[in-house]
């Protein structure tokens, strides 16, 4: 096959940090053209025949777990889903022995979701199989910021040069760390937006600028990329209400005013209405592209998947 | 455990003691467990061993001033018999042992029997920390008059702050009618995180704790050891600003003291990239400049010691996601090495770099030990400054194998330690 010619020079993907940038578009062009496959039915469904992808859950997910089963299915790979309680006292302790197991089941291609930090890097280093990072703890979340620049790439044609304005709860966001990442890797210009108790307090050490307010945060955005406000931030103190939070960092029809006139509306799901955002924008066909977000997810998830299996499968 | 009774001489050796600041090339003989000749080609007396020492250093047997010994209560980390070997193994000839074990070294029948144990390891003694509070737990004061009689050299609660100021006014005070010191571990009290606060934490998404903590901690302390006339001492300061707090504090008289432990001066927080267990330290490594802000107070005399602050941890402790695994690396085996390396980097003189692991620390704990002179006990340390040798986690002497060391080249080997005239390392 010619698309062999490039080589994607990682064994495993657990983080946007340290791909280059013609890596980060390899992924994206791939992506692209399944995403057109996936839309004329036409999909090579024995691309990963043979080859055994697991799904290793240890904290809940119903999107990115969904959209992971679809991509390996549609290119024909055995996929099974593991979802693992992390109420479990040895945490730890489950993580290696699952890795034994694994490794011990042959398996190809491991999708890893954990609430710790790091634990899929630790994983990498324990299994044979590739090792794909679904979401570490407030650490990374690759395959989001990976459909994320498809779905603006897709609407805008580039990704250079946009003004993009992330909203909300960065302290505790790997969506928010990956997109940052990628999108200063491709040139992006990144705004982050938020109360100072939610953004970490070198966040500027990242490339991009702070502000913690919206209207100047959103002024002149192309992109306008709102996080999930887990309400546990409540609990602890770093936001005193939703109410507040709302009336100064939620996004409705007013705020986005500030932004472009063909700004577009993100969001990594799943939304909390009317805390982050009013249902109208979220709901608006012209501006919100949060479906596309969704469907661009299957697709770059086929992506990674395909070239990372490529290590190994007809080798030159 | 009895003295050799043959004696011992050490010949051609270049003989250091800190304390005097002797510097010289000399024989040295060992006899009844004493030194009693320091003499360039000083007669062998009849069946005494001869340990050519040319080319290498003779100093005193190291003094650590702060270890975990794994015993009494997690002996699957270490033990002392096993501490005791590597303590050997690097040329530490006495330890002060920390107190928050379980049970924590909070009665006099504890103190005494870890003095006990140390000596019948027949190569380390060992110094025992008293618990502050009973437990460590940070409540009610332990009771120092009895735990001072029984050989307790300083109160602390180890790994853990004593956080509230009341109780920290209290320890002081009462400690101060015993000519006691009290050893804070210098982290605020109640705020979590497996990292230092700063760009490289943000990236990797690890709960992080401001550098700011430790001085914030250490200006409490300072403030009620002006306060109670009581002597305080800080354990692994890490931060510059802490060191700068602890600088002004001595201009204005007040009676502190501290330590640092070689992970603050030889690594810096780039040592968990990755998420390297190996490397969670608790206080976690720190920035460059702090780094170099440490070094420089050990240069200027502002730390008073170099403490190993070993912490033993076993494979199931640290492989684990990082803000789930256990904080602490070794350091008894590497102790000498990684400070020998800033002598040959040039940040320090070689007297003075084993003052600081020597005699200053005996100092601090009010023991004689950390001298080479004539009929003091022979404890001590031959090494040669030019060895290389790499550390490599697996093969390090002792138990717990943790080192935010490994793969470290270093030049700078022990070849021999006494203790009380019997050669323990070899």
């Amino acid at each position: 096959m010619t698309r062999d010619v490039y080589r994607f020079p990682h064994r495993h993907l657990l983080g946007i940090e340290g791909l280059h940038p013609p890596e980060i578009l390899q992924i994206l062009d791939l992506a692209e053209s399944y995403a057109l496959l996936n839309r004329s039915g036409k999909t090579s469904r024995d691309l990963l025949r043979g080859r055994t992808m697991i799904n290793l859950f240890f904290e809940d997910s119903t999107r990115t777990r969904t959209s992971f089963e679809l991509a390996g299915k549609r290119l024909g790979a055995d996929v099974l889903t593991m979802s693992v309680s992390t109420s479990s006292v040895n945490k730890g302790e489950t993580l290696l022995d699952t890795a034994a197991t694994l490794n011990a089941m042959q398996c190809d291609l491991l999708v890893v979701r954990h609430d710790q930090s790091g634990a899929p890097a630790l994983l990498a280093k324990k299994v044979d199989a590739a090792v794909i990072n679904a979401g570490d703890g407030t650490h990374e979340h690759p395959t989001q910021a990976l459909l994320d620049a498809l779905t603006i790439r897709r609407r805008k044609g580039r990704l250079e040069g946009l003004v993009v304005a992330i909203c909300g709860d960065m302290l505790h966001s790997r969506v928010a760390r990956s997109n940052i990442h990628l999108l200063t890797t491709l040139g992006s210009q990144v705004r982050l937006v938020g109360p100072p108790t939610l953004i970490a307090t070198e966040a500027a050490s990242l490339g991009v600028t702070i502000h913690h307010d919206m209207r100047a945060g959103l002024a002149g955005a192309d992109v306008v990329m709102m996080l999930r406000l887990q309400r546990e931030r409540m609990a602890s103190g770093l936001v005193p209400s939703v109410r507040e939070y709302f009336r100064f960092f939620g996004l409705d029809a007013a705020r986005l005013a500030h932004a472009k006139s063909d700004a577009i509306v993100m969001h990594p799901g799943p939304m909390n209405r009317g805390v982050e955002i009013a249902s109208d924008i979220a709901d608006d066909p012209v501006r919100s592209v949060i479906r596309d977000q969704v469907e661009m997810g299957v697709s770059v998830r086929m992506a990674v998947l395909d070239l990372l299996s490529r290590v190994g499968r007809n080798a030159p | 455990m009895r003295p050799d009774p043959r004696p011992t001489l050490i010949t051609a050796a270049r003989v250091l003691d800190p304390e005097s600041l002797r510097d010289e090339l000399a024989d040295v003989l060992l006899q009844d467990g004493a030194i009693r000749g320091i003499a360039r080609n000083q007669g062998r007396p009849d069946g005494a061993l001869l340990v050519d020492g040319t080319g290498c250093v003779l100093c005193p047997g190291l003094v650590d001033m702060r270890a975990e010994l794994g015993e009494p209560g997690r002996e699957y980390r270490e033990t002392i018999d096993s501490a005791a070997e590597a303590a050997a193994a690097g040329g530490i000839t006495t330890l002060a042992a920390l107190p928050d074990s379980d049970p924590a070294i909070d009665d006099p029948a504890l103190v005494h029997w870890l003095r006990t144990r140390g000596e019948e390891t027949g190569s380390l003694t060992i110094l025992p920390y008293a618990a502050a509070t009973k437990g460590c737990r940070g409540e009610e004061l332990a009771e120092y008059g009895l735990l001072a009689e029984a050989g307790a050299v300083a109160f602390t609660d180890g790994a853990r702050p004593i956080a509230g100021s009341r109780q920290m006014r209290l320890a002081l005070a009462y400690a101060r009618g015993f000519g006691r010191r009290i050893i804070q571990h210098p982290e605020y009290p109640g705020w979590h995180g497996a990292a230092t606060e700063g760009a490289l934490a943000t990236r990797l998404g690890l709960p992080a704790i401001p550098a700011a903590a430790e001085a914030m901690l250490v200006a409490r302390d300072l403030r009620l050891a002006e306060l109670t006339g009581g002597a305080v001492h800080f354990a692994h300061v890490s931060t510059a600003e802490a060191i700068d707090l602890i600088r002004q504090a001595r201009t204005r008289g007040i009676d502190v003291t501290c330590d640092t432990a070689p992970p603050y001066f030889d690594l810096n927080e780039t040592a968990i990239g990755d998420f390297r267990t190996y490397a969670k330290l608790s206080p976690p490594l720190r920035a460059e400049p702090d780094r170099q802000a440490v070094l420089a107070a050990l240069a200027d005399g502002t730390i008073d010691a170099i403490a190993s602050d070993h912490q033993p941890r076993d494979a199931d402790d640290k492989r684990l996601p990082f803000a789930q695994a256990a904080a602490g690396g070794t350091g008894l085996a590497t102790l000498l090495g990684i400070t020998l390396a800033q002598v040959q980097g040039g940040h320090l003189g070689l007297l003075a770099a084993l003052a600081l692991l020597t005699c200053r620390p005996a100092q601090i704990l009010g023991s004689p030990a950390g001298r080479l002179a004539h009929g003091v006990p022979a404890d001590l340390c031959l090494f040669q400054a030019e060895r290389a040798w790499q550390v490599v986690s697996g093969t390090l002497p002792g138990k717990a194998q943790n080192t935010p060391f490994d793969g470290r080249a270093l030049e700078g080997r022990v070849i021999g330690t006494w203790k009380d005239g019997r050669r323990v390392f070899a």
